[in-house]
């Protein structure tokens, strides 16, 4: 099952820690991996990890020209492009009351505009091969809002309504666009947290535990695959029960 | 009939399905041909690769029949 032999695949954000956990996850099943990233060093680490079939792509994802080029780029470096992770993202957390402009503005560029800018670039060749798989990594906040994250969490509702627009347009060519929105996922952002953070933030969790970047791999593995053809403009949650919608 | 038009009506019969009869200089691609706003889109991109030019999206948008096609394609060259 999930069998991804002669898929190529673009991973944003895959020096992370759900980033290179998907991108292994994909490798794995056989696609050839294109690892994108800003910090040019652990994307190398993670393509000779990988081995053979992973290629290195640098992109600052604030930069709409780079941005642009990407899929073209991986087009370039695989042969082709079957499937978009948009996985990349960033945070400038304030009270919406201290909230620059520029913390907002920044917040949406990178994880929101910038996704709008790598569909648009893979559309395209999708459409031509009458296949394509396109998953948006999404959060739980963009469903329940938190505080402190106003442009975070408009930045992944945002994702959510326009992964279901492209989904209606494209749909009819063999072209899925769905979103897994991830809760609290272990990774060297909650690593920070201290104990009595993490106490609070388990005890909303019904699992009583956090997630693993593997387990967010896991559900964007399915939606790559062949078997999801019929899901589009879903979004799959993975937060260990913390929200049930 | 100039070698334009022929490869052209050769794309929109093999797109949109539809009789090469039927594609004629007025022939609307969405009201007369059948094509939905994506088939369109399509079209413009398999104009594209067939005659090796850039379609611009303002421009893609004044080609609606295939006349419009034709015209468009023979100045771009």
């Amino acid at each position: 099952m999930f069998d991804l032999t002669g898929k190529r695949a673009l991973v944003t954000g895959a020096s992370g820690g759900i980033g290179g956990a998907i991108a292994t996850a994909l490798h794995g099943a056989g696609a050839t991996v294109g690892l994108s990233g800003t910090r040019t060093a652990p994307l190398e680490e993670l393509a000779a990890s990988l081995g053979e079939r992973a290629h290195v792509l640098p992109c600052n994802l604030s930069d709409a020209e780079a941005v642009n080029a990407l899929p073209k780029q991986a087009i370039e470096a695989m042969g082709g492009l079957d499937i978009l992770v948009n996985n990349a993202g960033i945070t400038r957390d304030n009270l919406f009351m201290r909230m620059s402009e520029e913390d907002w503005a920044q917040v949406l560029e990178v994880n929101l505009t910038s996704t709008m800018r790598l569909c648009k670039g893979v559309v395209r060749p999708m459409m031509k091969a009458r296949w394509g798989r396109i998953v948006n990594i999404t959060s739980i906040v963009g469903a329940t809002g938190n505080p402190g994250q106003a442009n975070y969490a408009a930045a992944k509702a945002g994702l959510v309504g326009m992964s279901k627009s492209i989904a209606h347009e494209v749909a009819g060519r063999g072209i899925t666009v769905n979103c897994v929105a991830p809760g609290f996922i272990e990774t060297a952002m909650t690593d920070k947290l201290n104990e009595e953070q993490k106490s609070g933030i388990l005890g909303q969790i019904p699992a009583g535990r956090m997630g693993t970047p593997e387990e967010i791999a896991s559900a964007v593995l399915y939606l790559s695959s062949a078997e999801a053809g019929y899901v589009t403009g879903a979004t799959l949650h993975v937060n260990g029960g913390m929200a049930m919608l | 009939m100039s070698d334009v038009a022929d490869r052209v009506r050769k794309i929109v019969v093999e797109h949109l399905g539809v009789e090469e009869d039927k594609v004629v200089e007025n022939a609307s691609f969405i009201d007369d041909l059948g094509a939905d706003s994506l088939d369109t889109v399509e079209l413009v991109m398999a104009f594209e690769e067939e005659f090796g030019i850039e379609i611009p999206d303002d421009a893609a948008e004044t080609i609606q029949t295939f006349g419009d096609a034709v015209r468009f394609i023979k100045e771009a060259q």
